[in-house]
C-alpha cells in the first residue's frame, strides 16, 4: 500500500490523476476504522489531512463556503456558522466524542457516504452546492442528486470533494436539526431530520425538510413539502402533513432501531417542528 | 488511635493508573515475544472436516498448534470438565477455538490466520431454551440440561389456599456483555529454569493453574500464573483465562518463546463469555393485606455450548429467585440448558440479577393487582431478624433489608411521588410530552461461596514481615478495580495497630502467594479480609512474645498502638526497631492460615436446603425516570440506593462499588441488546454493543447502613455484586410508572416501548 503525502492541492490533484483508485484520508475517523477491520485495502492513501487551503469557512458575498476539511470542531465554532446556520453546528455537536469532532471533517462525512452522516441532512435542507474537483477543473454538484445509492456518490475516480457553498438562509426563517440515538452521547442516529420553514401571516412560504438514517441516503421529503407550501400552518395542516410523510420515507429495520420505531419518530419530529413554528409564528 | 477502617484511604493503585504510570500487558516490552492468535469456528455446530494450511504461505515462519499438540488432557478444569482448550471432532459454538498461530509480527500473524481454511460439515443447531429442551440434537448429557435444582419449603398446596389473589408473571433477559476496557490478555514467558510463567489480565491466578497443569501435564512447580495490573474484568475473566492461559502456553512451549496474545474487541465479544439470558416464571399466592403465602418459581437459564460456572451461576440465581421476602411455602426449580452458543459463565452477579429482576418485577405487579403501594407490599413481606429464608436459612444477625427499605423511601419520599406521578400520568396520557416516574427494588446478595464452598475450598492468606516494619499481605486475591488491594491492607493495618502505608498486597503470582480461592463471589474483604485478622492476632502473637523475651515484660500486658509496642503506660519499642531486630535475631516472621467457617453453618447441596452464604448484604433501589412519550426515550435522571454491608472499610470505595454495578445493571436495562442471532453476536464492537456513557450517568444518592455481622472483619459482608442485582427492576418499576407500559423483557428500548404502546 502506497502513502501518498501531498503538501499542497495541485500537488495533491496531480497525484489523485495518477491513482485515481486511491483512497482519500481526511481525519480518519472513519477511513482508520474501515482499514482495521472494515475490510479496506486500497492499493493507495492519500493523506489531505494537510492541505490548509480546504480548512476555511468564509462569506463570499451570496454564498457562505465550507472548507471539505473544516472539522466538526471548526464548525461549532465559527461564528458564521452559529450566526447564519446553527443547525449545522448543532449537527456537528452530536457526532461521536470531542476526539472524533477535532478530526472529522465535512467533506469526510459526506465522502463516507453513510445514511446516518449527521451533517447530511442539514447539508440536504439547505440545498448546498458540493464542489467537486480534479486536476481538470472544479464543478459543482447538487447536494440533491450527490448521492447515488447507498454509500454511492457521483463522484469520480480522479476526482476529490474541496468544498460546499450554501446559499444565505432568508431572514425570519426557523430551523432545527433532531437527532435520535441509542444513548446521550457519542451515538450514531436511529433517526434524524433537519427542518426549515418561513411563515409569513400564518402561511408557509418556505419549507424545507430533510431525514438521515431513513432510507439508502438522505432524503428531502418532496411530497410533504409540497403538501405544506403555500398552506396555513394550523393543527390540522399539521397532522396531514405527519400522515403525509409515510411515504416519504423508507425506513429499515438494522442493529440499531426498527423501520416501526424510525417511521414513528420521523413524524413526531415533523409534528414538533411545525408545532413549534406555529406557536412562534 | 488512628485508624484506617471506616476512613475513605485512597486506592494504593489510584496514583500510577490515574498519571497512566501502571503497566498493562499491553504496555510491557517483552524481548524476543511472538504475537498469538486464534482461528476460530465461524459456524454454530458442525464437524469440522479438515484444516487447510494454504501452501501460499510459509508456514516456517510462523508456529500453529491444534489439540494434536496439547501435552495432557484437552479440557478446562472446572466443575464440568466438558469444555475442550482446542476444538477435535465437532465446533459447538461460533468463536470456538480450533487453531493458534503465533508469529514474530501482527502482520504476519494476520497473514497466517488469513490463509488457514477450516472445511465443515454443518448441521442445525441448537440456538434457545425451548430447542434445547426439545432434545432433538443433543448438546450436552442425555437432556441437554447443564444443571438443575429444586428448592422445596413447606407446601405449595397449602400456600395457595391461603391466598386470597394468585397472580402470574414472565420476565426475560438476554444476553449480557461484560464490556471490560481492557480486552482478555495473557502472555507466557519461557523461565530460565525450563518452566513457563503465564501471565495477564485474570481474576484467579490459581484457576488458571489448574488448567495449566492439566493441559501441560506437567507438575505445579514447572509453571507459575501471574496477574498484571487488570483494566476491568466484572467476572469475565474468571474462567476465560484458563482457556487463553492454555492458549499462549501451548504457543510458548511449541515455539520455546514469549507469546503474547491480546483479543481485538471483536474477537473478545465472539469468543469470551456472557450473562446467562433468563426466563423466569413466578406463579405467587398473596393474601388481600399484601402478605406472601406461596411462590412457585421457575427459572431457565442459556448456558451455551459448554458448563464453565453455570452449575453454580444457576444455583446461586435460584436461591435468591424469592428475593429477599418471607414466605412459608416456596418451590423453585431451575434448569440451565446447553445451546450453540457462545458459552455464558460468571458475571458480577453471577446469576442474581436475573432472578432479582424478575422477582422484583413480579412484586409491582402483584401491588398493582391488590392496589397496594410497592413500598408498603415490600415492607410488609421483607425479611428481618429471626425469619428463615426460601433455603431455611436462619437470620442470626446483620439484616439490614428493611431498614434499606427505610431509608431509601424517606430518603426520596417515595411514596408520595410515587402516586403523584401515578395520578398525574393517567390523568395526562397522550398530552404530555415528558412524564416522571418513580420506581423501587429490595434486593440482597449472599456472601462468598454457596454452603460449605468456602471449607471445601481451602482458603490460605498469610503476612510476612519485612524489613523496617513492612508488612507483606500473602493472598491469590486480585486487584480489579474493586479496591481489595487497598481494603485488605487496611484491615490489616488496623488488626495490627500499624499505620496502612506499612501495610501492601504482593503481587497475586501462584509462586509468591498461597491459593486464597478466587476473586468472585462478593468473598474477599468478608472471607479473605476476615482470615487476615486471624493472621494478624497471630502475627502480633509472635512479636509479642519476642518482645517479651528481649525486654523481659509481661507479655499478657503489651499492646501494639500506632506501630509501639507499649505495657500498661509504658512505651516498650516502636514497630519498626521490633521488625528489625526480629529479622535479625529470629528471622523470618511469616504467617499463613486456612479459613474456617461459622461453626453454625449446615447446607445439603442436594435439596439446596439449610445455611447458603455466611451472610447477606442487603440494599434498595429508588429510580427516578422521565420518559418521552413522544420518542419513548428514557431518562434516568436520579438513583437512591441504600445499602447494608455490615461495616464499610472504605466508604468511598463502597460508594464506587454502588454507582458502578448500578450503571451496568443500567445499561443492562435499557440499552444493552447482545444480538445472538443464529449463534452470531451480532453486536462486534463498542459501536454497536451500546453501554452507558457519563452523559447517561443519573444523579446518585448512596446511603450506607451498618449492620455488623460476627463473622466479617470488623462486621464487613460483601459488596462486589450486590450493586449490579437492584438497578434493573427499579428502573423498569419506574418507567412503568411513568407510562403505564409494562415491558417484562429487558432492555427496554424505545422501540420496544413504541410497540408495547401500540398495542393498547
Amino acid at each position: 500500500m502506497r502513502f501518498l503525502n501531498p503538501s499542497n492541492l495541485h500537488e495533491a490533484l496531480t497525484l489523485l490523476s495518477k491513482f485515481p483508485d486511491c483512497k482519500i484520508l481526511a481525519g480518519g475517523t472513519d477511513v482508520c476504522v474501515q482499514l482495521r477491520g472494515g475490510g479496506l485495502k486500497p492499493k493507495a492513501i492519500l493523506n489531505i489531512w494537510g492541505l490548509n487551503e480546504l480548512k476555511n469557512i468564509r462569506d463570499e458575498g451570496r454564498y457562505i463556503t465550507i472548507g471539505a476539511l473544516s472539522t466538526h470542531t471548526d464548525i461549532i465554532r465559527s461564528p458564521l456558522i452559529h450566526k447564519h446556520i446553527p443547525v449545522l453546528a448543532k449537527a456537528c455537536r452530536t457526532i461521536g466524542a470531542v476526539q472524533v469532532q477535532n478530526r472529522g471533517t465535512i467533506g469526510g462525512n459526506v465522502m463516507n457516504a453513510s445514511p446516518a452522516g449527521d451533517t447530511l441532512p442539514v447539508l440536504m435542507a439547505y440545498a448546498a452546492d458540493v464542489e467537486v474537483t480534479s486536476i481538470a477543473g472544479q464543478r459543482w454538484v447538487p447536494f440533491e442528486g450527490f448521492f447515488t445509492g447507498y454509500r454511492a456518490t457521483v463522484v469520480r475516480p480522479g476526482e476529490m470533494v474541496t468544498g460546499f457553498r450554501i446559499a444565505w438562509p432568508p431572514r425570519g426563517e426557523r430551523a432545527d436539526f433532531i437527532k435520535i440515538g441509542s444513548r446521550k452521547a457519542i451515538t450514531i442516529s436511529k433517526v434524524m431530520a433537519c427542518f426549515r420553514a418561513r411563515i409569513e401571516h400564518k402561511k408557509i412560504v418556505g419549507i424545507s425538510i430533510a431525514f438521515g438514517s431513513v432510507a439508502p441516503v438522505p432524503l428531502r421529503l418532496k411530497q410533504t413539502e409540497a403538501f405544506l407550501m403555500g398552506r396555513v400552518l394550523t393543527h390540522k395542516t399539521i397532522d396531514e402533513a405527519v400522515n403525509k410523510l409515510a411515504s416519504d420515507i423508507t425506513p429499515i429495520n438494522d442493529i440499531r432501531s426498527t423501520a416501526d420505531y424510525r417511521r414513528h419518530c420521523c413524524g413526531v419530529f415533523l409534528r414538533r417542528f411545525l408545532l413549534e413554528s406555529l406557536c412562534v409564528s | 488511635m488512628v485508624q484506617s477502617v471506616g476512613t475513605n484511604a485512597p486506592r494504593l493503585d489510584c496514583h500510577d493508573k490515574l498519571t497512566g504510570r501502571t503497566k498493562y500487558l499491553d504496555d510491557l516490552d517483552i524481548p524476543h515475544c511472538w504475537f498469538g492468535g486464534v482461528v476460530y469456528s465461524s459456524i454454530p455446530y458442525g464437524r469440522i472436516i479438515k484444516i487447510n494450511f494454504d501452501p501460499s504461505f510459509d508456514w516456517g515462519s510462523v508456529v500453529t498448534c491444534t489439540f494434536k499438540d496439547i501435552p495432557g488432557k484437552n479440557n478446562t478444569v472446572f466443575l464440568t470438565q466438558d469444555q475442550p482448550i482446542l476444538a477435535e471432532e465437532y465446533v459447538k459454538h461460533v468463536g470456538e477455538a480450533i487453531v493458534l498461530v503465533a508469529a514474530p509480527t501482527k502482520e504476519i500473524l494476520s497473514q497466517a490466520r488469513s490463509h488457514i481454511h477450516i472445511e465443515y460439515a454443518a448441521s442445525v443447531p441448537v440456538l434457545t431454551i425451548e430447542q434445547a429442551k426439545d432434545k432433538a440434537t443433543l448438546i450436552s448429557g442425555k437432556d441437554n440440561i447443564l444443571a438443575q435444582y429444586c428448592i422445596n419449603k413447606g407446601d405449595l398446596d397449602v400456600g395457595f389456599k391461603e391466598a386470597a389473589v394468585v397472580i402470574e408473571g414472565e420476565y426475560q433477559t438476554g444476553f449480557h456483555e461484560h464490556a471490560y476496557i481492557e480486552t482478555q490478555a495473557m502472555a507466557a514467558v519461557p523461565r530460565t529454569d525450563g518452566g513457563l510463567t503465564v501471565m495477564g489480565s485474570l481474576q484467579c491466578p490459581y484457576y488458571v493453574l489448574k488448567t495449566l497443569v492439566s493441559v501441560l501435564n506437567c507438575g505445579a512447580d514447572r509453571v507459575n500464573v501471574r496477574q498484571l495490573p487488570m483494566g476491568g474484568s466484572f467476572g469475565g475473566k474468571e474462567d476465560y483465562p484458563s482457556l487463553l492461559g492454555s492458549y499462549v502456553a501451548l504457543l510458548a512451549k511449541k515455539s520455546g518463546r514469549p507469546v503474547k496474545l491480546i483479543y481485538s474487541r471483536e474477537d473478545d465479544i465472539i469468543m469470551s463469555t456472557k450473562r446467562h439470558p433468563s426466563i423466569v416464571k413466578h406463579k405467587t399466592g398473596v393474601k388481600k393485606d399484601g402478605t406472601l403465602t406461596a411462590m412457585e418459581i421457575n427459572v431457565e437459564f442459556n448456558g451455551g455450548a459448554y458448563a464453565t460456572m453455570s452449575p453454580v451461576v444457576l444455583s446461586r440465581g435460584v436461591i435468591h429467585a424469592a428475593g429477599p421476602y418471607r414466605c412459608d411455602h416456596v418451590r423453585s426449580t431451575a434448569v440451565c440448558y446447553a445451546t450453540h452458543n457462545v458459552p455464558c459463565g460468571a458475571f458480577r452477579g453471577f446469576g442474581v440479577p436475573q432472578t432479582i429482576f424478575a422477582i422484583e418485577a413480579h412484586m409491582d405487579k402483584i401491588a398493582e393487582a391488590l392496589g397496594i403501594n410497592p413500598l408498603k407490599l415490600r415492607a410488609k413481606n421483607c425479611l428481618k431478624l429471626g425469619d428463615t429464608t426460601q433455603t431455611k436459612q436462619l437470620l442470626r444477625e446483620s439484616v439490614g433489608a428493611a431498614q434499606c427499605l427505610d431509608t431509601v423511601a424517606k430518603g426520596c419520599s417515595f411514596e408520595k411521588k410515587w402516586q403523584a406521578y401515578r395520578r398525574q400520568n393517567q390523568a395526562a396520557r397522550g398530552k404530555k410530552n415528558i412524564q416522571k416516574g418513580i420506581g423501587l427494588a429490595l434486593y440482597m446478595h449472599g456472601g462468598a461461596f454457596t454452603g460449605s464452598g468456602e471449607s471445601v475450598m481451602k482458603t490460605e492468606a498469610g503476612l510476612m514481615l519485612q524489613k523496617d516494619g513492612v508488612v507483606r499481605v500473602l493472598t491469590g486475591c486480585t486487584e480489579m478495580g474493586q479496591g481489595a488491594h487497598t481494603v485488605l491492607p487496611q484491615i490489616v493495618a488496623d488488626t495490627l495497630g500499624i499505620p496502612l502505608k506499612c501495610v501492601y498486597c504482593e503481587v497475586p503470582d501462584t509462586d509468591l502467594v498461597p491459593d486464597s480461592g478466587p476473586t468472585v463471589a462478593s468473598r474477599t474483604t468478608m472471607i479473605v479480609g476476615w482470615l487476615l485478622t486471624q493472621c494478624a492476632a497471630s502475627f502480633k502473637e509472635r512479636l509479642f512474645e519476642f518482645i517479651a523475651r528481649t525486654y523481659r515484660v509481661e507479655k499478657t500486658a503489651l499492646k501494639l498502638v500506632r506501630a509501639s509496642f507499649v505495657s500498661g503506660s509504658k512505651r516498650i519499642t516502636d514497630f519498626k526497631t521490633a521488625a528489625n531486630d526480629y529479622l535479625s535475631k529470629v528471622g523470618e516472621l511469616k504467617v499463613i492460615e486456612r479459613y474456617k467457617l461459622p461453626p453454625y453453618i449446615q447446607w445439603d447441596p442436594a435439596t439446596h436446603i439449610g445455611d447458603a452464604y455466611p451472610a447477606y448484604s442487603w440494599a434498595a433501589d429508588v429510580a427516578e425516570v422521565s420518559v418521552d412519550m413522544d420518542t419513548f426515550e428514557v431518562t434516568v435522571d436520579k438513583m437512591t440506593i441504600a445499602v447494608e454491608l455490615g461495616r464499610a472499610i472504605n466508604p468511598v470505595l463502597v460508594k464506587g462499588q454502588m454507582e458502578g454495578g448500578t450503571l451496568q445493571a443500567l445499561g443492562w436495562a435499557l440499552m444493552e441488546d447482545m444480538q445472538i442471532i443464529n449463534g452470531h453476536p451480532q453486536n462486534k464492537n463498542l459501536q454497536t454493543y451500546i453501554i452507558p456513557t457519563a452523559r447517561d450517568i443519573p444523579d446518585w444518592r448512596v446511603h450506607i447502613i451498618e449492620e455488623p455481622f460476627s463473622y466479617g472483619p470488623m462486621g464487613a459482608k460483601g459488596i462486589g455484586e450486590l450493586p449490579l442485582d437492584g438497578g434493573a427492576p427499579a428502573i423498569v418499576n419506574a418507567i412503568y410508572n411513568a407510562t403505564g407500559l409494562r415491558i417484562t423483557e429487558i432492555p427496554v428500548t424505545p422501540e420496544k416501548l413504541l410497540r408495547q404502546c401500540a398495542k393498547l
